[in-house]
């Protein structure tokens, strides 16, 4: 059995992307996630990385996309105000085609709002972020272990199809220590980046990583060339975890930190014999739509589980194409759900049928 | 027949869409000679930045990142720390070093970041069509302070070599014009000492050059350099504002 | 022992609160329980009152936020009035009564009133009232092994702080033998 330890989500990040050969880390402190700068400014200079405190969110991903035009793994890390100031450099990184990962540990909004857990910001992630026609892949971890093996993960996806990815956590999972191990951790996919500005040795014509088109027509056959990748990551990377959805009648989904409130919540109902089942979606965009409409088959109704006032829920219901009433449990502004109550919508929505 | 006059390697056989009279040419080809002169462009990065220059990676014939507006340091920061053993330069205007980036110029420069900057400094924005620049002189008309820059209420020009020399990290703070041949010799002196630096592993040098924008100031090719010579270089001193590798006095 | 156990660790920051949590959820760790450590964050941590969540289980833990803890250590007043309505039935309140002079007004608890903090003064365990009490809780809620307590508290002390083990091992001993 692989030889566990306690880490803070924070830390397993930091130690999980350098182990999948990240070696520039640039960063800005921000409550809840600066356990991930701290890690990275203690481990960097060890392991002959970068780890640089940038004078901004925007130039720290901006550093991100010199280091990835370069070629390199790079990162930053940040929580949701600090994400909205990463907006431009993840357009932009996007519109480059760069890889490239941030990571997100959420907390209450909007504004500076406040520093407790939330997931307020799905949408901003998953619709991208900055402006213009794009997407990043998000994935969302539920453990401090998946924190560790998502982090991989993206760098390989992020790499596979020239895209930023994006790890959507939030301030419980940042801050919370569980056992945790590293052994298990594959290899970094080796992606070649033929593409990348390092210097041409004078061997081939020289690369431009850019995101300006003059033309419409260029610019369009671009963007149509990156939805026809993005759609390929819709078709081919959807993840989520299933527990007892086989039969059940009221499904519930719920990623991250709810997830975990949302498991607990339904376990106590399938104890009272309620047919409920949940839907972790592991990756958010893209959305696992496979595992959603499979719980058609029974499914009589949704009922969506969040720290926001009700974001995920759209893609939920798109998911279905509406075919059943999606309900909305939610507690937001740093605010955590309880089993308890996620059991009471559950009650609530089952009426007398147990 | 001895060839005497070429278009340098570093400099691609492509038309260039500056303005006629635009000093952007004169100061993209200095960039390439010294380039070619050092025998770097093979291991080059150049950033371009928001502007009229944005389109200079067509141009140099080395890589090139494209940085969002005012970000340049930070991207070339990116690619330095990435690549340790290469040359990087930014090529940034006026609005870009000196209004929207100057957080990462600044910081850029205090960490004495080792990269080469290039600033184009005309006093104007070109790209959008001539709007107030940080650097614009009091007094100056353009499209959004239509009644001349009023201090009092658009504040003073920003020096921005001055304002560089006092920061630790810089190794060369430089500001020359092209506006004549001697200048020109000058100005190209002082860009291969901004590269040299680099190689050297002396920290940010910038060479600010004082440029014309005949087509936003509304004025012949000739009547921007007389303008140059008798409003901006009064205002902005030609001159080596920090230079570590001369013997401190 | 106790294989299902939710507790909370509260008091004033400094007081080592989250460290007594960490301890336990080693603890756990070294005995094969799945577990999980939550602390509070944010300005409340400088100065102000600190608390950890720690639970430990045969099941995957879900929450990791405790709501109704079997196992409450409180080390100053305001964290006893906060969380002691929160204890399921059947519980227990641990408190350092050196610093909490309140009385508990729960009668379907138990409570153990331990002077932690003057009993750290007057063994020369000065700071070490955390651990005192982390031992009063293994008495009366046996999380772990006796070895894997004692191994636990090492896994959390930092070799640079090394030093610092034979006190804490004495805390918990202390601790151990009051209640």
């Amino acid at each position: 059995m692989a030889e566990k330890i306690l880490m803070k989500g924070n830390e397993a990040l930091g130690e999980a992307a350098i182990r999948a050969g990240c070696l520039h880390f640039f960063g800005y402190p921000i409550t809840p996630q600066t356990e991930l700068a701290a890690y990275m400014a203690k481990k960097m200079p060890k392991v002959g990385g970068t780890y640089l405190q940038a004078e901004s969110e925007i130039a720290a991903i901006n550093m991100v996309l010199g280091a990835s035009a370069a070629g390199v793994r790079a990162m930053t890390s940040s929580s949701s105000p600090g994400i909205s100031l990463k907006g431009e450099g993840i357009s932009y990184m996007a519109g480059s085609d760069l890889p490239g990962l941030i990571i997100n540990v959420q907390r209450g909004g909007p504004g500076l709002g406040g520093i407790q857990p939330s997931q307020a910001d799905y949408w901003q992630a998953t619709r991208g972020g900055g402006h213009g026609d794009y997407h990043i892949l998000v994935l969302a971890p539920s453990t401090v272990q998946e924190m560790v093996d998502l982090v991989s993960l993206a760098f390989d996806l992020a790499e596979t199809y020239r895209m930023p990815a994006m790890l959507l956590a939030d301030g419980m999972l940042g801050q919370m220590m569980e056992p945790v191990s590293f052994e298990n951790v594959p290899e970094p996919r080796r992606v070649e980046k033929p593409w990348a500005a390092n210097g041409h040795e004078n061997r081939r014509p020289h690369n431009v990583i850019n995101s300006l088109y003059l033309s419409p027509q260029t610019l369009e056959d671009l963007v149509v060339e990156r939805y026809q990748r993005y759609q390929k990551v819709q078709e081919t990377e959807q993840r989520a975890e299933m527990y007892r959805t086989e039969d059940a009648e009221l499904v519930v989904v719920a990623y991250g930190a709810s997830a975990r409130i949302a498991h607990s919540a339904v376990m106590q109902a399938r104890e009272e014999g309620l047919k409920v089942g949940l839907v972790r979606p592991i990756t958010l965009w893209p959305f696992p739509e496979k595992a959603l409409k499979e719980t058609l088959k029974t499914a009589k109704a949704y009922l969506s589980v969040e720290m926001s006032m009700g974001q995920m829920i759209d893609d939920v219901r798109l998911a279905i194409d509406c075919r059943k009433p999606v309900a909305l449990c939610s507690r937001t502004g740093g605010m955590i759900p309880t089993p308890d109550e996620v059991l009471g919508k559950i009650h609530a929505m089952m009426g007398g049928e147990a | 027949m001895e060839t005497v006059f070429q278009r340098p390697h570093a400099l691609l056989p492509v038309p260039m869409h500056y303005c006629p009279g635009c000093t952007h040419g004169i100061v993209h080809r200095l960039v390439a000679e010294v380039l070619d002169e050092l025998g770097i462009e093979g291991k080059t990065i150049g950033v371009a930045s928001v502007g009229c220059s944005v389109m200079n990676y067509d141009y140099f014939g080395c890589d090139m990142v494209q940085a969002p507006h005012g970000r340049a340091p930070a991207v070339a920061t990116g690619i330095r720390r990435a690549l340790p053993d290469r040359v990087v330069f930014t090529y940034q205007g006026d609005g870009d070093l000196a209004a929207i980036g100057t957080g990462e110029t600044v910081h850029a420069a205090t960490r004495g970041e080792n990269i080469t900057v290039i600033f184009i400094n005309n006093a104007i924005y070109g790209m959008t069509g001539g709007q107030m620049a940080p650097t614009s002189l009091p007094g100056q008309v353009t499209q959004t302070t239509p009644y001349g820059r009023d201090v009092k209420t658009a504040g003073y020009p920003v020096r921005v070599c001055e304002m560089l020399a006092t920061l630790d990290g810089v190794a060369l703070a430089q500001r020359v014009t092209v506006d004549c041949v001697k200048n020109v010799r000058i100005a190209k002196k002082a860009i291969r000492k901004a590269f040299e630096n680099q190689m050297a592993g002396r920290g940010y040098s910038i060479v600010e050059v004082l440029s014309t924008c005949p087509t936003n100031w509304g004025m012949t090719p000739q009547e921007a350099l007389e303008g140059l010579r008798e409003k901006m270089i009064p205002y902005y001193p030609l001159g080596v504002y920090k230079d570590v590798t001369e013997a401190q006095v | 022992m106790i294989k299902e156990l939710q507790t909370i660790f509260a008091g004033f920051g400094g007081q080592g609160i989250l460290f007594a949590g960490k301890v336990m959820a080693y603890c756990g760790l070294l005995e094969g329980r799945q577990l999980s450590w939550l602390p509070s964050y944010g300005p409340e941590m400088r100065g102000g009152t600190a608390n950890c969540s720690v639970c430990l289980s045969e099941e995957a833990i879900g929450s990791p936020l405790v709501v109704h803890p079997d196992a409450l250590v409180v080390m100053n007043r305001p964290s006893l009035e906060k969380f002691e309505n929160s204890v399921v039935p059947g519980g227990v309140i641990i408190l350092d009564s050196t610093m909490v002079d309140a009385s508990v007004t729960r009668t379907d608890v138990t409570v153990y009133r331990v002077p932690a903090s003057e009993l750290a003064d007057q063994q020369g365990l000065r700071g070490l009232a955390n651990m005192i009490l982390l031992g009063a809780l293994y008495k009366v809620r046996q999380f772990c092994s006796l070895e894997h307590l004692e191994e636990g508290l090492k896994k959390c002390i930092p070799a640079r702080k090394a030093h610092l083990a034979e006190g804490n091992a004495k805390a918990l001993k202390l601790g151990y033998s009051l209640v």
